[in-house]
């Protein structure tokens, strides 16, 4: 399956297009981490501010690739029992009933406490098996037959002892059970981690990634990932509302508008039918893309001149 | 060649392990080296741990890879003017020669740069040496060779035009090739020369700074601040082991008839300093106020509270002040404030215990910073005293080396028997072990 993902993908430039074909619009740089995240099978460790579509690759990557993605999101105080695996201990339980009736059935026959225990032997212990193990996100993308793509999202959220634990699966694509040993993955699985960068990860495990830091995009970039998202939009209006987006990311803000809140204000625009920017509409949409009053504050005050150039830059003459 | 550019890279503050340049080895060759914004890229994602370090990496890599024209210095228009008639002869002369009058500029840039592999230009440390490698990079270019050809020109030929031009051409070559070392020095010697200048500023008194050195030490505040912060902001619970939290255990288990298969602990929240800081602004002291202020609003993260105080001859809280300015403005408008009076530790004691006594409870480190110089007037030890029986800690930090405690008007030791902690505290270096060391005290 390796090999056969590399004749499918021989280019950095295929895999743009692949990209580009479920609707997600790469940048060189993601296009390239992601063919030498296949090429190299190391997992990559995605950065940058929230909303710019960081989550939306993994995504994007197992839809190009026909692979089932599973995800996992972490959090404080999530531990390995959540994440890997757990015993079924319910069905544990019953079955430490069952065995002590056939037990006792089967060893009635023996008279000697001797031959008893040897008979007992005779018996595989399956206590401790994989039937009785209930695979979380992380033994399931090892699982896959067909290999996965696993998105381990908001890793910085998760505590520091779940991050040595990951590392484990980061750099041989296996997990090590106690009781039962090691499990190899079927077929090596995509790994992408994401990170909003509220803490600073481990040297170990930035080692074993291919560090990738997604931005705000510029305004072709935007342009396009808007025209997949949103096909029927008008080139004239794309462009107003894109140069708007990147005027505003200009401003000293809190929280700058990233692409996902850009597409969310461009549909918004359409449901309300206009067709070309005006203060007033941006004023009255100005709560999808800006998230802080203050921030509205100075977006609003902000927004007549900005309309101004936004329509410029979209060939409108005012 | 990749060697060399991680070696100029490492030098530009990036770190790379060996394992990690293997890695990036892997990956060149995976895309090939043919495109180099698409190698940029590679190496950049492989190597770079931090947006700043992909940042410097990126701009290194620019760096390196530009190649500038060798040229001979002579314009397109000399050239043609000169050699319209004839071709130059070059029959007999060295090939630098040749190359140069031939304005061979591919020919000239690659024999520059194995000038340089061979003598190691990128072993250069100090500026110092820029000469005499650019020297050694000619030698090995064949000027000797190309003096030979001049002189030769001169008594044989007596061609004094052709030897002039040759001369006026060695003269650029020269330029030239200190231009190259001088880029290399940026490229491989930045770490060494930041290296010293970083260890230096660490260990200068901060009441003795120099001005221009505020940049570089407001970065250095920070990331010492940062690996503190990252130190100390790992947890917030800790499980007591031991002690079974039997009521959510007891539900967790439920599902398995009351066999308890996952254990619950009691856990106990990780007490956070909360910090009263009072800082001197007058003086010599200043210096150190501002930079114990940076430190503490870069840790304000980890912290679960700071009220900060600034204080010469009375008191005043300035949390406002700090919280809404950027930490240099702020601490601007805060010296205006309360000005440069000559100080009177008794009357800020006092009020500081109007303001705030109130709230310092036993989850309060407060900390002082000051000289305890008061100008004879009457230090109020008592306040001192109800202060330190009802915080957590009380530290004093003193920018006068010890060794000028209690000299004077100094009652740093009478004040002394009331904090939990006394230490002198001049330098970056003192600042932070202090700063650490709270943080891990009240962990």
């Amino acid at each position: 399956m390796d090999t056969d993902i590399s004749d499918r993908i021989p280019t950095i430039e295929s895999v743009r297009a692949g990209l580009a074909g479920t609707g997600y619009i790469p940048s060189r740089q993601i296009a390239t981490a992601l063919f030498l995240a296949m090429r190299l099978g190391k997992p990559i460790l995605a950065e940058g501010p929230a909303g710019v579509g960081k989550t939306e690759l993994a995504k994007a990557t197992a839809e190009f690739l026909g692979l089932p993605l599973v995800r996992m999101q972490c959090y404080d105080g999530l531990d390995e029992s959540k994440a890997l695996y757990e015993w079924k201990y319910g069905k544990q339980l019953l079955y430490t009933q069952i065995l002590k009736e056939k037990v006792s059935a089967v060893l009635s026959k023996d008279d000697t406490m001797d031959a008893a225990l040897a008979r007992l032997h005779e018996f595989d212990d399956i206590f401790f098996s994989e039937r009785f193990l209930e695979p979380r996100p992380l033994l399931k993308a090892l699982q896959e037959p067909r290999g996965a793509v696993l998105l381990i999202d908001e890793i910085d959220k998760a505590d520091e002892e779940f991050e040595a634990f990951l590392l484990e699966i980061l750099s041989d694509h296996q997990v090590t059970i106690p009781e039962i040993g090691t499990i190899q993955a079927i077929v090596k699985p995509i790994v992408i981690l994401t990170s909003n960068n509220t803490r600073d990860l481990g040297d170990a495990m930035k080692r074993r990634c291919l560090h990738l830091h997604i931005g705000y995009p510029d305004a072709k970039l935007e342009e396009q990932i808007i025209d997949s998202r949103i096909p029927g939009i008008e080139d004239s209006l794309r462009r107003q509302l894109v140069s708007f987006v990147q005027q505003l990311r200009g401003l000293d803000l809190r929280k700058l508008p990233s692409v996902s809140e850009t597409i969310d204000w461009a549909r918004a625009i359409l449901l309300l039918n206009a067709s070309r920017l005006d203060t007033e509409v941006v004023q009255d949409t100005l709560n999808l893309l800006l998230k802080f009053e203050g921030d509205m504050k100075m977006g609003g005050k902000a927004a007549g001149e900005l309309v101004h150039k936004a329509r410029r830059d979209g060939g409108l003459e005012d | 060649m990749l060697l060399d550019l991680l070696r100029a890279a490492r030098g530009a503050g990036v770190a790379i392990s060996v394992a990690e340049s293997l890695d990036a080895f892997r990956a060149a060759e995976v895309v090939g080296y043919s495109d180099r914004e698409v190698l940029r890229d590679t190496l950049s994602l492989s190597l770079g741990k931090t947006i700043e370090d992909k940042r410097t990496f990126e701009a290194c890599f620019d760096l390196f890879f530009q190649r500038e024209m060798v040229t001979s210095g002579e314009t397109e228009g000399e050239a043609q003017q000169r050699g319209a008639g004839q071709p130059a002869d070059t029959d007999g002369m060295s090939p630098l020669a040749s190359m140069l009058l031939d304005n061979d500029q591919a020919g000239l840039a690659a024999s520059m740069e194995s000038a340089a592999a061979a003598i190691g230009a990128s072993n250069i440390a100090l500026f110092t040496q820029t000469n005499m490698f650019a020297w050694r990079i000619l030698e090995q270019m064949g000027l000797p060779e190309l003096d030979r050809d001049i002189a030769h020109l001169r008594g044989e030929g007596a061609d004094e035009a052709a030897a002039q031009r040759l001369e006026a051409m060695r003269a650029a070559i020269g330029a030239q090739a200190r231009a190259y070392m001088e880029r290399q020095l940026t490229l491989f010697s930045a770490a060494t020369t930041r290296d010293i200048r970083e260890g230096a500023l660490r260990n200068v008194r901060l009441s003795q700074l120099d001005r221009r050195d505020m940049d570089r030490m407001r970065t250095l505040v920070r990331d010492m601040a940062k690996q503190i912060a990252t130190r100390y902001s790992r947890k917030r619970y800790e499980d007591r082991k031991g002690q079974l939290n039997i009521r959510r255990t007891m539900r967790k288990n439920m599902s398995f008839d009351g066999i308890p298969f996952n254990m619950i602990w009691k856990r106990q929240r990780i007490d956070r300093p909360s910090i009263m800081v009072l800082c001197d602004v007058s003086g010599s002291v200043a210096a150190v106020s501002r930079f114990l202020l940076m430190f503490l609003y870069s840790l304000a993260d980890v912290l679960a509270g700071i009220r900060s105080f600034a204080y010469s001859n009375h008191l005043i809280e300035v949390s406002d002040i700090l919280a809404r300015r950027e930490i240099d403005d702020a601490i601007e408008e805060v010296m205006k404030v309360v000005g440069f009076g000559s100080s009177d530790y008794g009357r800020c004691l006092v009020d500081f215990s109007e303001v705030a006594m109130r709230s310092v409870n036993r989850h309060t480190t407060v900390i002082i910073l000051g000289d305890a110089r008061g100008n004879r007037n009457e230090p109020r030890i008592d306040i001192l005293k109800q202060i330190f029986e009802r915080a957590n800690r009380v530290i004093w930090l003193n920018p006068e080396p010890q060794s000028l405690w209690g000299t004077g008007d100094s009652d740093i030791l009478r004040y002394e028997p009331f904090c939990h902690q006394v230490t002198s505290c001049g330098t970056l270096v003192q600042l932070e072990r202090v700063i650490s060391e709270m943080m891990a005290q009240s962990q």
